[in-house]
């Protein structure tokens, strides 16, 4: 078995509201050719291809089909998660720790302006119990939302703030599809989609493509000479109906971090943490995952944002590259974070750069409310 | 301006969903006796609605059925302000998970009767049926305040 699995290349799409001068396997194609540019691998090299979509976002049966075919798969292997971006880095790792593959490209390639976005989060639901009642993500987020501000005093200021937070930040992320000096005013103004959600809570409708390289330990000083490690990481499921879940705290995301901790070593995770990338695609979520990743005790989150302690300044700065909040789509948002992650090791992310980071943390989910977490740590 | 042409298409398939023994069962009270049915898990307990065939927590096998009250607290709720085409009431309407007495899970459903200004997390609620019911989850129409 290997002992170790490094990534030793990734590459982003800039994330906009269209492309419509891309079909999404040339999206997947333009980051792919990317990642092997920059490691000098050829098609031949790659033992597997792990692609990351869902059929139907984007709008056709077995959709991994025409992208793994531009990820050059004819006569080849190629396997596709319908997950998060995380998992489908998750899976790759994996593949490699069980000795079966030494070299793994993954790629996540969505087109969110394609279709409306709500339509097919109605998809995910129970067609008999809750699909009927019109239900999708954002009308369940808002729920949660609402749960979780209730049972903790967090206020609508204190979601704002990441807000401001991300699109501050988003300013220094060249890939960023939004980013902007705004008030904590200016998005208690804006229009409310579903109560306490606001219009400016949410992220953008995001089109792009991400890529990565996962090799064995014993190739990664050929490809680069700034390998990151994979030290840790934990996935954890929560249940299928809404109705069945405590839905103000998180406990699926503090299983799936205390095993990624448990792998990595990690036992005061404020402390050894230098920059974490997670998946928010509401404020609020930001200030409730925080608690199920430890950043803080239970509803503290509110409370962790205020100190300025996930600012760029802070003890451990929250999502430098703006985040899901800053505009990237469904699906490719975990696999982003984790490439950010990866940047900041690297010393390669600019001026969103942490300095000294050594430690970094990743985070995705899929489904609703945080259905299924992925946690992944990082290091140089 | 440089043509980006498009295909419009709809993704279409008409779909029959077994709702299974437990399921009839239950969509035949709603439907003839307007009664909310639950299960009992017999090895952890607990009751679930929506009423299911095997328990997640224990994966034990549930067979034994209990009659819900039709009142119960609401946890939490929104107010929705945007339509879709799926949605079977004009925005702005109002969700809630309520959880039912007698039962350890909650029921997502509509609230109505209601000004969404006065809606509150803890509130007691009471289901309201459709006259004539289909056997569906809009045999009730919505739960409305005590
Ligand atoms: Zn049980």
């Amino acid at each position: 078995m290997a002992d170790r699995v490094a990534i030793v290349a990734v590459a982003q799409t800039k994330y906009e509201e269209a492309r419509p001068d891309r079909r999404v396997f040339e999206l997947a194609f333009e980051v792919a050719e990317r990642v092997l540019e920059q490691t000098g691998l050829n098609n031949d090299d790659l033992d597997i291809r792990v692609t990351c979509s869902q059929d139907h976002l984007d709008g056709m049966g077995i959709s991994d089909v025409p992208v793994s075919e531009v990820l050059g798969a004819q006569y080849g292997a190629e396997e596709k998660i319908a997950s998060d971006g995380a998992m489908a880095a998750r899976y790759a790792f994996i593949q490699i720790l069980s000795g079966h593959y030494d070299v793994v490209l993954v790629v996540a390639q969505c087109k969110e302006s394609k279709v409306d976005q709500n339509l097919v989060a109605n998809l995910a639901f129970d067609p008999i119990y809750h699909r009927y009642l019109g239900l999708d993500f954002l009308s369940a987020a808002a729920m949660q939302a609402n749960r979780y501000m209730h049972q903790h005093g967090i206020t609508p200021e204190q979601c704002a703030r990441v807000v401001v937070k991300s699109l501050k930040n988003a300013k220094n992320n060249p890939y960023a599809q939004r980013a902007m000096d705004i008030s904590v005013e200016d998005i208690l103004r804006s229009p409310v989609l579903a109560y306490p959600i606001r219009q400016l809570d949410a992220k953008p409708v995001s089109d792009g493509a991400c890529a990565m390289i996962l090799v064995r330990e014993d190739r990664a000083k050929r490809l680069t000479d700034k390998p990151v490690w994979i030290k840790g990481v934990g996935s954890c499921y929560d249940a299928f109906y809404l109705g069945d879940r405590e839905l103000a705290d998180c406990d699926s995301l503090a299983a799936a971090a205390k095993r990624a901790y448990q792998m990595a070593g990690i036992t005061e995770p404020l402390k050894e943490i230098d920059v974490a990338e997670i998946s928010a695609e509401y404020s609020y979520q930001e200030l409730l995952w925080s608690e199920g990743l430890g950043f803080c005790d239970p509803g503290e989150g509110g409370r962790l944002i205020e100190r300025g302690v996930t600012g760029m300044d802070g003890e451990l700065p929250l999502n430098p590259s703006g985040g899901l909040l800053s505009g990237c789509p469904t699906h490719v948002a975990g696999l982003s974070r984790i490439a950010e992650a990866v940047l900041q090791l690297r010393g390669e992310a600019g001026a969103r750069q942490v300095p000294g980071a050594k430690t970094a943390l990743a985070h995705g989910f899929v489904g609703p409310c945080g259905q299924l977490q992925c946690v992944m740590i990082l290091g140089k | 301006m440089e043509e980006k042409m498009v295909f419009d298409e709809p993704y279409v398939a008409h779909y029959q969903y077994s709702v299974g023994a437990v399921g009839t069962k239950f969509f035949t009270e709603l439907r003839d006796n307007k009664k909310i049915l639950g299960m009992r898990c017999p090895a952890c307990h607990l009751v679930y609605f929506p009423p299911r065939a095997t328990c997640h927590r224990c994966l034990a096998k549930l067979d034994e059925w209990v009659e819900l009250s039709d009142e119960g607290t609401l946890i939490t709720y929104t107010v929705v302000h945007y339509s879709e085409p799926v949605q079977p009431q004009e925005p702005p309407f109002a969700y809630g998970l309520i959880r039912l007495d007698g039962a350890d899970t909650c029921i997502c459903h509509f609230l109505g009767e209601v000004d969404p200004e006065s809606i509150n997390i803890g509130m007691r609620v009471k289901a309201v049926f459709r006259e004539k019911g289909e056997g569906n989850m809009l045999d009730i129409r919505y739960f409305k305040p005590l």
